[in-house]
């Protein structure tokens, strides 16, 4: 075996959390001179791979093989000396340092038990030419951009390891001058044998720079594929569909089904944000947001809700010009939103689960009509017993109940606000069968009613199901609006992939 | 009704308290006598809620401002300030109501400064009440220029030194002061928000809540609780000593609000039980003073104490009192 292709490899790989897989027999190779994408949705392993392959996590089942041995990584500084050197998003170094530093921190060269910071910065300006940056590296890192600083967390990376470069979403926030600088790095250390594996959400980039794609899925190795055999299209539908059809199209409802425009959104945008969009909506018209993740689903919302309000355009409700500054502008107009996050954006863990269905109403009624003992659980009662909310109490902490309990308390929240614009990002991700079922019936019952919704689902299947229009993001921008007839999974895939470049199906 | 009650009762502040009283009473066996004497009321128990009022002022307000996750270092230094305010206007002149309103005035600005950099500018609050904490002693060194400001105005020594119904005039006016802000925010709706923002910001700001009206008003309202304190302490002392008055006192207002049981991350509180906890501060000190053990053991004992209660107070307690030593993640699977 000593022989393998790859310069690193896992191989039938399992991790359990809990009783959750996160990882089930996922191989994966990797070559020296490649760089070799690695995709998936939230949720699909990428980061338990990684964590496994640099030693972070131990594989439940399976090993990690490096040039064909097997090997016991115990921890990343141990995954160092086989040559693994990993570059997360967040650069972690120490930015109060500086660039030499931060080059040799804990193998600083010594000059009779001292730090030698002569010959540091010496071989700091050396090795940094060889990345193309010309700088003091006597200079602090944090007075540099995030692009050198990337470029740094690389130069030590690759000093320290040598042979697998592992890039966690590097370029999340470098704009595209930067990301072409850092990207001429990376061919660089390829050419010069380095194996490396880039993660990122950008399709683009992917295309840009990696020869091998390998996409996994709920913990599953979907496929490992040479770049030059697969289509945007491919890819994205590797990424999201277990059953993505292409038969078997739904017909949305028609352009006229709706007659009362309820909001109507003009050149709406925000700088840095999101390209000024144009959507109108109607009472009783569920409109799906489809797109891959870093597309712009969520930051749509939240121009929309005002929780990052926007900077150009108008808003129409109901025919009348109005202004959504912040979110208490967006609610006192009937509007709703449940975040993506249920955890960081949702919920207040240690609050009850009666208190965080009132909360939004609260809000809304304002610091002196408040809702008294017995009001509260006759909200909290009515709503929870509408969503089926499993819950011992209604003065639980919410944090004790599911994932999929906290998301209908969420719900709840705003259906006692009773909203005309309910916003729902991602709310059946991570959520159980039966909850997910009962979220699904929920937003048929509230179109039914008449409210107007938005669902930003990466469930396409389910999008196409509810939703009367769907809306395409990709970069930030709104792309499509698909509507009327023939619409499954296959047409949203190939408005999400379609790249300027290829020619519009 | 009854068993309610009963567990009430039973909460760890009191017990802590009760524990306290009875050490103190072991120690000094006429801790409990308390006698009547010209109109008032005279003992060391008494001694207790009137020296321990100043804190238990302080730690309303700041449970507030804890319960936001927040922190206000300030109010030592605020209550030195509106002491100085206090005693140089009456020694100017202005009628004694004036000098008051104008030092309350005083303290709510100090607050709204507070509120202003930590809800609009986004500074830490540990940061953002540091400024006032420096700065604020030499304010009031400025307003006093630098001497101890002496003061026999009758009206404003009555509110240090004074009594009602027998009981000390601080301690009555930490009494009132307790029921108004506690029927204000359990009344209307600005506990429960306040809570909101203590245990997920995000969330609250996105649910509605106005968090940065909410703690503007947290801190105006610490730094008028101050106030309240700076002029009862002044008005005990019948001066203002810019350099010593409210010193260190802010440490034992947080103090007094993590022993009442809420946590530094925010979330629940309950202001009552703060002022309890101002109390059990206070028990220890005079227990100390009048066991006649040094002062100096004071800090020691004070330490160990802390300690207890916190440790009383942790999870892990929590899970050996339960009979669950195993993590909540875990016990919930």
């Amino acid at each position: 075996m000593a022989n393998s292709p790859f310069v690193l490899e896992a191989r039938g790989v399992i991790k359990i959390f809990g009783n959750h897989t996160a990882l089930d027999a996922v191989d994966f190779g990797l070559k020296a001179g490649e760089v070799h994408a690695l995709l998936g949705e939230n949720g699909a392993g990428k980061s338990t791979l990684i964590k496994i392959l640099t030693g972070a996590y131990q594989p439940d089942g399976g090993g990690v093989f490096v040039q064909g041995e097997q090997v016991h990584l115990d921890n990343p500084l141990h995954a160092q000396t086989h040559g693994i050197g990993t570059v997360y998003q967040e650069v972690n170094l120490l930015p109060n340092r500086s660039v030499a530093e931060n080059l040799y921190l804990g193998h600083q060269p010594t000059r009779f038990g001292l730090v030698d910071h002569r010959k540091m910065e010496a071989n700091a300006k050396v090795l940094l030419q060889r990345y193309g940056l010309n700088l003091d590296p006597g200079s602090e890192l944090g007075t540099h951009s995030v692009a050198v600083q990337q470029i740094v967390a690389i130069a030590r990376a690759v000093e320290l390891s040598g042979k697998v470069l592992i890039l966690d979403e590097p370029t999340a926030s470098l704009d595209r001058n930067e990301v072409e600088r850092l990207f001429e790095v990376v061919r660089d250390l390829k050419s010069r044998g380095l194996a490396i594996i880039f993660i990122t959400h950008f399709l683009d980039q992917v295309f840009a720079i990696a020869d091998r794609v390998t996409v996994l899925r709920n913990g599953r190795l979907v496929e490992t594929r040479p770049l030059d055999s697969v289509s945007r299209t491919d890819v994205v539908r590797l990424m999201l569909g277990k059953d993505i059809a292409f038969s078997g199209a739904t017909d949305l409802e028609p352009e006229n089904a709706h007659s009362e425009v309820l909001l109507d959104f003009r050149d709406y945008g925000r700088k840095k944000s999101v390209q000024p969009f144009n959507l109108t909506v109607h009472k009783g018209e569920v409109i799906g947001i489809a797109g891959l993740l870093g597309s712009g689903r969520t930051e749509m919302a939240r121009i929309m809700f005002g929780a990052d309000p926007a900077d150009q355009g108008t808003l129409h409700i109901s025919g009348k010009p109005v202004s959504i500054r912040n979110t208490s502008d967006a609610i006192a107009q009937a509007f709703g939103f449940c975040p993506e996050d249920r955890k960081a954006e949702g919920i207040f863990g240690d609050l009850s689960v009666r208190e965080n269905i009132v909360i939004a109403l609260q809000g809304k009624l304002g610091w002196f009509r408040a809702l008294n003992r017995d009001e509260q659980l006759e909200i909290a009662g009515k709503f929870g017993e509408a969503m089926d909310i499993r819950a011992a109490s209604l003065d639980m902490p919410v944090k004790l109940l599911s994932g999929g309990n906290q998301q209908k308390v969420i719900l709840s929240r705003w259906l006692a606000t009773d909203p005309a614009f309910l916003i729902l990002d991602e709310p059946t991700r991570g959520i159980d069968v039966g909850a997910h079922a009962e979220i699904v019936r929920t937003i048929n019952r509230l179109r039914d009613d008449g409210m107007a919704m938005i669902v930003i689902s990466s469930e396409l299947d389910e999008v196409v199901a509810y939703s009367s229009r769907i809306v395409v993001m990709r970069d930030r921008e709104m792309v499509a609006e698909l509507r009327g007839k023939n619409i499954n999974p296959g047409v949203i895939v190939q408005a999400i992939a379609n790249h300027p470049d290829e020619a519009v199906a | 009704m009854k068993r309610l009650h009963l567990e009430r009762l039973a909460n760890p502040q009191l017990l802590a308290l009760a524990g306290v009283l009875l050490i103190n009473w072991l120690l000094f066996p006429n801790f409990f006598r308390i006698t009547w004497q010209d109109g008032r009321l005279f003992g060391s128990l008494i001694d207790v809620i009137n020296r321990g009022a100043p804190v238990a002022i302080l730690a309303i307000g700041m449970t507030g401002v804890i319960a936001t996750k927040g922190v206000d270092l300030s109010v030592g230094a605020i209550m030195a300030v509106c002491g100085a305010v206090a005693a140089t206007m009456v020694v100017a002149g202005y009628p004694t109501p004036v000098a008051v309103i104008a030092a309350l005035a005083v303290g709510l600005a100090c607050g709204l400064w507070n509120g202003f950099l930590v809800a609009v500018l986004d500074i830490q609050p540990i940061i953002a009440t540091l400024v006032l904490m420096v700065a604020g002693r030499g304010i009031a060194q400025l307003i006093t220029e630098g001497s101890i400001v002496t003061f026999n105005d009758p009206a404003l020594i009555f509110i240090g030194t004074g009594s009602f119904l027998g009981l000390p005039m601080a301690a009555v006016i930490a009494l009132v002061l307790m029921v108004l802000v506690t029927f204000l925010v359990r009344r209307t709706a600005i506990g429960l928000f306040i809570q909101a923002i203590g245990v997920n910001r995000a969330a609250a700001s996105l649910s509605g809540i106005r968090s940065r009206m909410l703690l503007m008003l947290v801190y105006a309202l610490s730094g008028f609780c101050a106030a309240i304190a700076g002029i009862v302490v002044a008005a005990d002392i019948r001066g203002a000593d810019a350099n010593n008055s409210g010193l260190w006192l802010e440490l034992d207002a947080i103090l007094a609000v993590v022993i009442g049981g809420t946590s530094l991350l925010g979330g629940r509180f309950s202001i009552p039980m703060a002022v309890v906890g101002a109390l059990i501060i206070q028990a220890m000190n005079t227990g100390i003073l009048v066991s006649g053990f040094r002062p100096e053991f004071n800090l020691i004992v004070k330490a160990g104490m802390i300690i207890l209660i916190l440790l009383i107070q942790s999870p892990l307690a929590g899970r050996l009192f339960t009979g669950r030593l195993v993590p909540a993640k875990a016990a919930r699977k």
